[in-house]
């Protein structure tokens, strides 16, 4: 297939990813800002947001202080922020209509029904009015486009490249979330906690599981109370997951597998050593790491490959 | 004067009291003079059956359609891009083409008419495109003066003696076709434009159709409209068709200046329903005089461009340098040989409305036929008795640029205040050659939905012809039709809309 067309595909799907990613995180920030907690907590929670897409210094020239309003009204519907939702959503749908003949009729139709129902909602003030519910809307058009891809496109090359697109920014945006909800709390989990953190730590723990639609899946899988490094071990480790570091480098390696041309064995071999880390990797190992570093070099190496899939397959330099 | 509605012989009678509403009948076209020959009471014979049906669905239902016609094109992006324009809802410059419930009715009888004059006209055409890069015997033998041709803008010398499959250079023809009254009064129809370079619209019959289809399956169960969804199949059979004898099993592209352009839907479109790749300029690239493409495994050689790209952007080391919407050195690979392109480079010559006026002469001179469709009487400012006439008579003409399109830079003597008409004057007398001038006619009218309720519109079609081993057609064409009261512009950049058009076995 064509090489743009591949791109346009790959990145249709990154962007549909995050925005549904940046959703999730929004919605379990607005979720546990309101429940009773000190102003100074809830200003780690909303700054921890800008700080996992690296936004705080664009934020801060747009919009000054940090307010739940403000941070909401930039990640959401600010043109100006790329990661915003509808930035995203605009891009996915960019990408799509520059390829809407390699895609089904089905997956074409969501993506722009998506773009014009987002503007829609945004400019009746649906989200003002239900930011919950309009997250929900969010998450489900994601799921949607997904499914529709799945369940319609002609399993080859288009296809394929669409799944590494998705898998790829997944992988990107459940690392930086543990990054950066670990972070805010390292005080706490590192040292002797008192009754209080502990209350907390729940609503802290089980925030961020419900974000990943992992709350259930926890209870399933360990049958204990919530602990820290259990949550960092089913988000990165677990290959059973849908949304951990594993598993979505396992679909990063089987796809990049089915689309490997003649110059993408060093691409490729490097996919499947990240992927292998993961899969033979022990929780106390990392956490003796230092968690932080560890998800930055994951971050790193993630970019990378991000960046040799484009040149192996997707802007090919001159032939 | 009489006015050729088509679905009404004549102006409706009480028992139409539906179609009313203020201005049917009125227009500022001139009267042809003579009376119908063919003039029945009420609905014209092949409307009759649809007439009826429409005259029983309720007013409730027919706006439901409405509604529901125009958020399914929404939702499919069925869009065209208006330069310069940004619309309320921030989703930039895509707008709807506005689409008529109504469909456009033609009798198989007078299609069949129709087709055999659109087949002998473009075959001459053809005919004329490669004699005027070969042995130029037309221009030898003085049926079309040498100065028109070979001074004209749009011929390409670059294709002189350049070798084309069957020797056909418009594969894809989309010829303008009026109804008007003839000098006797009686309807017929007339050629207006043969668009030979990249005519568009075809995307629009066949999605019109298929809205139709949706919104109402009753009416074709009870009436037998020709088909035209395998458009597509004719297309990809004339591109394969047409590839160069060591091309077996040929790879055809689309070349689209991408997702910008006007016409964008329409390139995605085709090379979907064909199964081919949209391409861009800069996901082709030239190698030793041959055509590759970009794709994840690497280049793959292209045998047939579908190009949707004027002439001058095709190759920057032949035309306009600074293009990038074709590739370096395409021009090379075809005159080797090595690649075809449709429609070929320098059609252009061929449908310049200063050439217009020759095409019956050469329909005589290629085929020793006398032409099925006529042309419309043009005047040809260049010549200083045309020149005179046209502008002693500007308020009653419709005066035309000759390398203008899409409605744009046009004069609707009737429909123009004098101040328009004094500052058109000055224009064509500054530059005489860049005009010609034709009657207003007073184009044939079709019932279409507007605010008021139902009214007539005037309309034109569009059918297109199809150019490989064989010449085809499909059975229809696009309808467009005037949305503003009185007017004779069609153009979707000019608020036209489209309706769907039904070839009728009655």
């Amino acid at each position: 297939m064509l090489s743009r067309t591949a791109d346009h595909l790959f990145w249709m799907s990154r962007y549909t990813e995050r925005a549904e990613n940046t959703a999730r995180m929004l919605d379990v920030n607005y979720q546990t800002s309101l429940l009773p907690q000190s102003a100074a907590v809830a200003q780690v929670g909303w700054q921890g947001l800008l700080s996992i897409s690296e936004l705080v210094p664009l934020y801060t020239t747009r919009h000054g202080d940090i307010t739940p309003a403000s941070v909401m009204e930039f990640m959401v519907r600010d043109e100006g922020n790329p990661s915003s939702i509808l930035s995203c959503l605009k891009a996915a749908r960019e990408n799509a209509r520059a390829v809407r003949g390699s895609l089904t009729t089905e997956a074409w139709e969501t993506q722009n029904q998506t773009w014009l129902e987002v503007n829609r909602m945004l400019r009746n003030g649906d989200f003002e009015r239900e930011p919950g519910q309009f997250f929900e809307w969010v998450k489900f058009r994601s799921h949607l486009s997904r499914g529709v891809t799945v369940g319609t496109m002609l399993m080859d090359e288009a296809l394929h490249f669409m799944r590494l697109g998705t898998f790829l920014e997944r992988a990107d945006n459940t690392a930086r979330l543990v990054d950066v909800k670990f972070f805010a709390v390292q005080s706490d989990f590192f040292g002797e906690a008192s009754e209080k953190d502990l209350e907390y730590d729940f609503y802290h723990w089980s925030a961020i599981l419900r974000s990943v639609s992992g709350f259930e899946i926890y209870r399933k899988v360990y049958r204990d109370v919530i602990k820290p490094e259990r949550v960092a071990d089913l988000l990165i480790l677990r290959p059973d997951m849908p949304r951990s570091l594993h598993a979505s480098m396992n679909e990063v390696v089987s796809n990049l597998e089915m689309v490997g041309n003649d110059q993408s064995a060093e691409t490729q071999r490097r996919a499947g050593k990240l992927r292998a880390e993961l899969q033979y990797g022990h929780i106390d190992e990392i956490l003796a790491t230092g968690l932080h570093a560890y998800l930055t070099q994951f971050l790193d190496r993630v970019n990378e490959l991000g960046g040799r899939i484009s040149r192996d397959f997707l802007v090919p330099s001159s032939l | 004067m009489q006015k050729f509605d088509e679905m009404y012989a004549q102006q409706p009678g009480p028992g139409q009291a539906q179609f009313q509403s203020q201005g049917h009948g009125q227009s500022q076209s001139q009267s042809q003079g003579g009376q119908s020959q063919d003039q029945v009471q009420g609905v014209r014979h092949h409307y009759q059956s649809y007439a009826q049906w429409l005259a029983r669905q309720p007013q409730t239902g027919m706006q439901a359609r409405r509604e529901e016609a125009e958020m399914i094109f929404r939702r499919v992006g069925i869009t065209f891009a208006v330069y310069g324009a940004k619309d309320e809802e921030g989703v930039g410059t895509e707008r709807l083409i506005p689409f008529d419930l109504i469909p456009r009715i033609i009798p198989a009888h007078e299609w069949d008419t129709l087709e055999r004059g659109l087949i002998q006209r473009v075959t001459a055409l053809n005919r004329f495109l490669h004699d005027v890069y070969h042995d130029q015997e037309i221009l030898k033998a003085g049926i079309v003066p040498e100065g028109e041709v070979l001074n004209n803008a749009q011929f390409r010398k670059e294709m002189m003696g350049v070798y084309t499959p069957h020797r056909v250079y418009s594969h894809i023809a989309g010829v303008d076709i009026v109804r008007a009254a003839n000098a006797d009064g009686v309807g017929e129809y007339y050629v207006l434009e043969d668009n030979l370079r990249v005519p568009s619209g075809v995307s629009y019959m066949l999605e019109d159709r298929k809205m139709m289809m949706r919104l109402f399956p009753d009416l074709f169960s009870s009436h037998r409209v020709a088909p035209v969804m395998h458009y597509p199949d004719l297309l990809l059979e004339t591109l394969r068709a047409s590839a160069q004898p060591g091309a077996p099993d040929p790879t055809v592209v689309v070349l689209t200046p991408g997702m910008y352009n006007s016409a964008y839907f329409e390139h995605a479109f085709l090379a979907q329903q064909m199964g081919v790749e949209l391409v861009e300029g800069q996901d082709l690239f030239v190698k030793d005089r041959y055509v590759y493409m970009r794709t994840t495994r690497g280049p793959k050689r292209v045998d047939v461009i579908y190009r949707r790209v004027d002439d001058d952007y095709m190759d920057p080391l032949a035309f306009r340098a600074t293009s990038t919407l074709g590739a370096e050195g395409l021009m090379d690979a075809y005159s080797a040989g090595n690649v075809t392109i449709c429609n070929a480079i320098g059609t252009g010559v061929a449908d310049d409305k200063s050439i217009y006026p020759y095409v019956p002469k050469m329909i005589d001179f290629y085929l020793g036929e006398k032409p099925i469709l006529s042309n419309v009487p043009t005047w040809v400012c260049r010549q200083p008795e045309d020149l005179k006439y046209v502008l002693a008579n500007l308020k009653e003409l419709v005066v035309k640029e000759v390398h203008g399109a899409g409605g744009y830079g046009m004069l609707v003597g009737p429909a123009s205040s004098q101040q328009e008409i004094e500052d058109f004057r000055e224009r064509i007398v500054a530059d005489p050659n860049g005009f010609i001038a034709q009657p207003t006619l007073s184009l044939s009218s079709c019932p279409t939905y507007v605010e008021s309720g139902i009214a007539p519109r005037h309309i034109d079609l569009r059918p297109f012809v199809l150019s490989g081993k064989d010449v085809q057609m499909v059975p229809g064409g696009l309808t467009r039709v005037a949305l503003k009261e009185g007017s004779l512009v069609v153009n979707s950049s000019q608020g036209g809309g489209t309706k769907d058009t039904w070839i009728l076995e009655v």
